[in-house]
């Protein structure tokens, strides 16, 4: 398995998606300005703040020409993992249903959640029980998401009671596109990929395509 | 020239520096000169009246790799890598526009680090304000603070992983922002500031140069707050965390790439101190031509080029032949980057204009030669400080007194604050705040570090020499907690204003004690920072001394947590040398004493062998959480225990005291055969278990109560 991990200006969290991604098989990163995904079997969108968030969160990266290859290669059925700013972008893209409004509190925060499995028939939740809790940290200004309408199946993870930190709507943590080869969420699995700091569950996520 | 000569005075220069730069220059400065020199004398640049009390403080050390002098000092941390670090002040910014000061405080901080070519792995920060309770602006002030240095912080992607906050009423006009960065570098590949090479080339790169920041070192930096501060905003710089990081990477790509000569940020005093510095570094002479500088505005004087302070700038020499590599990586990173200037032989810094010569200045007097003034002491005969209103009532029984030290602002729990900041970005945060005494951060060829920032102004108000001793054992308290060892320190003086004898008494005295405390720990102190004249109208602050500490522990997997851990384990105090009193105690400010007192005496000998033993008992594993005793006593510890591991204890204090305070004990708890190991330094206390905190008998409280006190304390004052 051979993970490409976008590098947007602004990016924060792609070395940690790298390295999370080499856990699991080979990973490079990609950078925003070649339109080529050098081959990789599943792209992460990383988190961070791409284009320093400016306009609006993902607005301008998604014009990246990483991302028409990204879009291309979504269509076709390709992996997609957004995580964070990049499920921001792939909402920003259309990639992904809805998008992100900021939190309820307006603030920044960063905490430890939960967040219930609840469609584990897509690749990057294959290797997850319907129900199984993942203890994964989210830290984010910008993460209530909002539903266009009812999502069906394409939602794939919920916040567990009492997790909903940033208001999203439905307690939704997650989404997939219709055909279920795109993943977004705002907590970062790629920072639950080590006891040491604190959890491995975000293996579950990163490490099922593998 | 007599417009010039009236206008240094503005410039915060005096009569006599003014009358030694006309005689240095064998002439009259020009505007361009004068600028120049009111900053590169001002007290934040010059150290004018700070440099031979620094000359005092211990700079040797085993593992020292970099000290006092870089943009940040280093100290190796094995396997070839060092580890790099500095804190600095952002006080009077912060004090004006708090949420661009503080964020400029970290992006600062940042650049310091990342100039010796180390990558940024973790920003602590140090705050003080005012009583938050009734103080609309202390709340202000604090909001804004924690805002901008995480709005910096978390964009950039740079984990904050500690830090400190005290409310106190001295820090009402004069709020204290200080921000510490460690970063990691190879040492093979450790850059240092000194151009060298006569006809090599000068790059500015990095954001543009706007009116921002103009005189912010001199005006700001280097005299006491007044009424007129909100005219002074166009003093304080504004920032921008994604020009910095993409500043950040493209720096390390081109030290990476080996297409640097020298490196340098741009911060205090803009292009004229990195230019000069580098200079006197190299022993050299440097040529700009501010026509080349991209400006943000187009009419900008050659005097507002180089004293300017726009954020996110850097200063690079490079060989000829490498200039269009280094152009070329700066535009991969959408970074600005123009030929400004050439290194010389003339020992000047030369300023053009195009090709009119507007300033030409000797690199020594602006960097060497720069006034230094000798302190005049006087030891004040009652203190200088009006006691602290009561909010305790001294008639509370001990549980009582408990949950009113527990909810009060200094103690309660920092989470509104650090849960605006991220802290595993990274992916090295093995122990993240309220989980341990100290952040410890593992390292990518195993082994780890801690890091710690401390400083209580108000200890030290009470005794500067103490209290100064303190802040170096609490920080060396803190590490010991997660099983680490001291390897360097860097600290940020904060006072008022040093003319002022009782003042002037007050930093002699503390760098005193920071100095005895780093002798006897074997603790070098690799670079620092001072911020005087933090004082207004209303009096100055407590004299703060703020002390940031590196450690190392070999196995993050025996990283240390404070929570009591298991049912069953014993707990125990630790204790060396500890005579704790309520002089200049937590509990003594809430029930409004006066500021008096002495402060414990301190064996520093038996402390550091205390503190080796925990260090000790936490490595092997036989030490199932370790806390030091600080603010609030031996009760507040042990409270803070139970609230961190969700668990009660049963303990009996025989005559411990509850609240006294002083350095050299800890709460510790493990299997009880294991703390017997321990000698005599350990007193058993009782058993960890159930969901209250029971001490004595007397005083039974839940944890649960403990934990939503301890919570809300902070929450709710906001």
């Amino acid at each position: 398995m051979r993970f490409g991990v976008v590098q947007f200006p602004g990016s924060c969290d792609e070395r940690d998606a790298l390295a999370a991604a080499r856990r699991v098989g080979d990973a490079e990163l990609l950078w925003h300005g070649d339109a080529d995904l050098r081959g990789a079997d599943a792209v992460i969108i990383p988190g961070g703040f791409s284009y320093g968030d400016y306009l609006r969160v993902g607005a301008i990266a998604r014009f990246s020409p990483v991302m028409g290859a990204v879009d291309r290669f979504a269509s076709e059925g390709g992996l997609v993992l957004g995580i964070c700013n990049g499920f921001q972008v792939l909402c920003e893209a259309g990639l992904l249903p809805g998008a992100l409004l900021p939190n309820t509190s307006l603030r920044f925060t960063c905490r430890q959640v939960e967040v219930e499995v609840v469609n584990t028939s897509i690749p990057w939740t294959r290797g997850c029980e319907v129900g199984q809790r993942l203890s994964i940290p989210a830290k984010h200004t910008t993460g209530r998401y909002w539903s266009p309408g009812d999502l069906g199946d394409q939602v794939v993870l919920r916040y567990a009671p009492g997790h909903n930190f940033n208001g999203s709507m439905n307690d939704i943590a997650g989404v997939c596109n219709e055909a279920g080869n795109v993943l977004g969420l705002m907590p970062h699995p790629e920072h639950a990929v080590d006891i040491l700091t604190g959890s491995v569950d975000g293996l579950a996520l990163i490490g099922a395509p593998a | 020239m007599t417009t010039v000569r009236a206008r240094h005075r503005e410039l915060g220069l005096t009569d006599d520096e003014f009358d030694l730069i006309v005689e240095k220059l064998g002439r009259e400065p020009n505007q361009v000169e004068l600028a120049v020199f009111s900053l590169m004398w001002s007290e934040h640049c010059g150290y004018k009246h700070s440099r031979r009390l620094l000359k005092t403080l211990p700079v040797e050390g085993s593992r020292l790799v970099l000290g006092p002098g870089e943009n940040a000092g280093a100290v190796s941390v094995g396997d070839g890598l060092a580890c790099a670090f500095k804190v600095e002040s952002h006080n009077h910014p912060s004090a004006v526009e708090p949420f661009q000061g503080a964020a400029t405080g970290v992006g600062g901080i940042l650049r310091d680090v990342f100039a010796i070519g180390a990558r940024p792995i973790a920003i602590l920060d140090s705050l003080r304000f005012g009583e938050p309770a009734g103080s609309a602006r202390s709340r202000y002030l604090l909001e804004h603070a924690v805002a901008g240095i995480g709005h910096y912080g978390n964009s950039i992607g740079v984990a904050t992983v500690g830090g400190e906050i005290y409310f106190e009423a001295p820090y009402e006009q004069n709020c204290l922002v200080n921000a510490m960065c460690v970063g990691l570098i190879e040492i093979d590949k450790l850059i240092r500031s000194a151009a060298a090479g006569v006809g090599n080339v000068v790059v500015l790169f990095g954001a543009r140069t706007g009116r921002d920041g103009i005189g912010g070192a001199s005006v700001l930096a280097s005299a006491e707050l007044g009424d007129e501060d909100a005219a002074k905003r166009p003093t304080v710089q504004i920032g921008d965390p994604f020009e910095e990081s993409r500043l950040l990477e493209c720096s390390l790509e081109l030290l990476d790439r080996e297409l640097l000569v020298a490196l340098q940020d741009l911060g205090a005093a803009g292009l004229t101190s990195s230019a000069s510095e580098m200079a006197a570094k190299g022993g050299v002479g440097i040529d700009l031509d501010v026509r080349r500088v991209p400006l943000r505005e187009a009419d900008m004087e050659p005097f507002e080029i180089m004293i300017s302070e726009s954020q996110e700038r850097m200063l690079c020499v490079v060989e000829p032949e490498r200039v269009d590599d280094v152009l070329a990586v700066c535009g991969r990173w959408e970074v600005n980057a123009t030929a400004i200037g050439e290194v010389t032989g003339s020992g000047q810094l030369r300023v053009f204009d195009g090709h009119e010569l507007v300033g030409d200045l000797p690199v020594t007097a602006l960097v060497d030669e720069c006034p230094v003034y000798e302190l005049e002491p006087l030891e004040p005969s009652r203190p200088l400080y009006p006691a602290p209103p009561p909010v305790l009532d001294a008639g509370l029984d001990a549980g009582g007194t408990l949950l009113g030290l527990l909810g009060s602002a200094n103690l309660a729990s920092r989470r509104w604050a650090f849960e605006q900041y991220d802290c595993v970005v990274g992916s090295r945060t093995v122990r993240r705040p309220e989980q341990a005494d100290a952040a410890v951060l593992m390292l990518d060829a195993g082994g780890a570090v801690a890091v710690s920032i401390d400083g209580n102004g108000r200890r030290v108000a009470v005794d500067p020499y103490r209290g100064a001793v303190e802040a170096v054992l609490e920080c060396s308290a803190n590490l010991a907690c997660v099983g680490a060892e001291p390897l360097g320190l860097t600290n940020c003086l904060n006072f008022g204003n040093p003319e002022k004898p009782h003042i002037a008494w007050q930093l002699i005295r503390a760098v005193a004690g920071l100095g005895d405390a780093c002798r006897a720990l074997g603790v070098p102190v690799v670079g620092g920072n001072v911020s005087l004249y933090n004082e207004g109208g209303e009096g100055p602050i407590y004299p703060t001394p703020v002390v940031g500490m590196v450690g190392e522990l070999p196995d993050p997997t025996r990283s240390g947590q404070l929570g009591f851990a298991q049912a069953g384990d014993a707990v125990a105090l630790l204790r060396a040398s500890w005579g704790p009193s309520e002089a200049g105690s937590e509990l003594a400010k809430l029930r409004g004493e006066p500021l008096e007192g002495a402060l414990p005496s301190a064996d520093l000998g038996e402390i550091k062998a205390l503190h080796a033993a925990v260090r000790q008992g936490v490595r092997s594993g036989a030490l199932r959480s370790a806390h030091d005793v600080a603010e609030g006593g031996l009760a507040v510890a042990l409270a803070e225990c139970c609230i961190a591991g969700g668990i009660g204890a049963r303990v009996a204090l025989g005559d411990a005291p509850l609240f006294a305070e002083g350095p050299g004990a800890f709460v510790v708890s493990g299997p009880r055969e294991a703390l017997a190991r321990f000698g005599a330094a350990a007193v058993e206390l009782g058993e960890v278990g159930g969901d209250v905190l029971s001490i004595d008998g007397e005083l039974e409280l839940a944890v649960a109560e403990l934990a939503r006190t301890h919570r809300a304390g902070l929450a709710g004052l906001l």
